[in-house]
């Protein structure tokens, strides 16, 4: 950890891993639609089931992101590492996406299953909550051009928001919703095993998706702030036909 | 194929996700080639000046 802490080794690390992730999440991605669209049709719900597979995996990793933007967040306010900033910056609009993702899939698979694309129940409200958490967090970083300032007002907005995490797991538990209860439990899942196999790969094609955009993204990230330093150096450092004019007048 | 009930929903949301995870591929590798591109530009200038600064001759020492 300490090795990657430092943002050239975490250049240069990270670009040694990132192929090899973008291999892995293709071939994860590819087994676990091939397991999907053969896996059998729901007793109810029919092929709508296949939605599930798409839909699971995008409610996880949303929620997977903001935990790490959370433990960025704690890394800029007590450390105030770069890094730290940069991964809660690089992480807000993936999180955004699969939040998006897992909100329109689950309205598409609402309506033939509910009847209805939307109810305000705790699990979809919470989630909805989580996405305009994002979306705030977007325009946060947008608004503000210092990035040290930016990530220390997001990091604080950040810890507030994640008090949304645990009310978006119990909230099928707490309150009595239309969205389904929790498909893990400790004595194992209530999934069958032909549909809860494809699930699980495609749970972990989506996080290595994540995490090699993230990679990618928080490698951006680095650049743009070395971009940022030479702006303003070459800003300070007076044009080279300035300096002779000056040196002309002078003498 | 099209005897599939609601087969329209689970192609939306196929298309959906497809979509959205392009879009944020997309986004991430133009943004790295564009960060890459001003970084190259703005080392090359910052060296043909310290380069132009450090010449002897030029009045500026």
């Amino acid at each position: 950890m300490y090795v990657l802490a430092n943002p050239q080794n975490f250049m240069r690390l990270s670009g040694r891993a990132l192929p090899w992730l973008v291999g892995l999440s293709a071939l994860t991605l590819v087994v676990g639609l091939a397991l999907g669209f053969d896996a059998p049709a729901d007793y109810q719900q029919g092929e709508t089931v296949k939605i599930m597979f798409i839909h699971v995996p995008a409610a996880w990793v949303s929620t997977l992101a903001y935990c790490v933007m959370t433990g960025s967040a704690l890394g800029t306010l007590v450390w105030r590492h770069p890094l730290a900033e940069a991964s809660q910056k690089a992480a807000a609009p993936l999180g955004a996406g699969f939040a998006f993702i897992c909100l329109v899939t689950g309205s598409l698979w609402g309506k033939p299953m509910w009847g209805t694309y939307w109810v305000w129940d705790a699990r979809l409200t919470s989630m909805l909550v989580l996405f305009l958490t994002y979306l705030g967090l977007l325009a946060l970083w947008h608004t503000i051009e210092e990035p040290g300032r930016a990530a220390r007002a997001a990091s604080v907005l950040t810890l507030v928001g994640a008090i949304d995490l645990p009310i978006i797991k119990f909230s099928v538990d707490w309150w009595n919703t239309l969205h389904q209860g929790s498909i893990f439990t400790r004595t194992g899942s209530t999934v069958d095993g032909s549909m809860l196999v494809p699930l699980l790969i495609m749970a972990v094609s989506f996080t290595l998706i994540f995490a090699t955009l993230h990679i990618a993204a928080l490698r951006n990230e680095v650049l743009r702030r070395k971009v940022r330093r030479l702006m303003l150096v070459s800003a300070a450092e007076p044009p080279p036909e300035a300096v002779f004019t000056r040196t002309k007048v002078a003498s | 194929m099209s005897g599939i009930p609601h087969l329209g929903f689970i192609v939306a949301a196929y298309a959906v996700t497809t979509l959205v995870m392009l879009a944020m591929i997309i986004a991430v590798v133009l943004d790295g080639r564009a960060q890459r591109r001003l970084l190259a530009k703005l080392e090359a200038r910052s060296g043909v000046r310290r380069a132009g600064s450090a010449a002897p001759g030029d009045g500026s020492a």
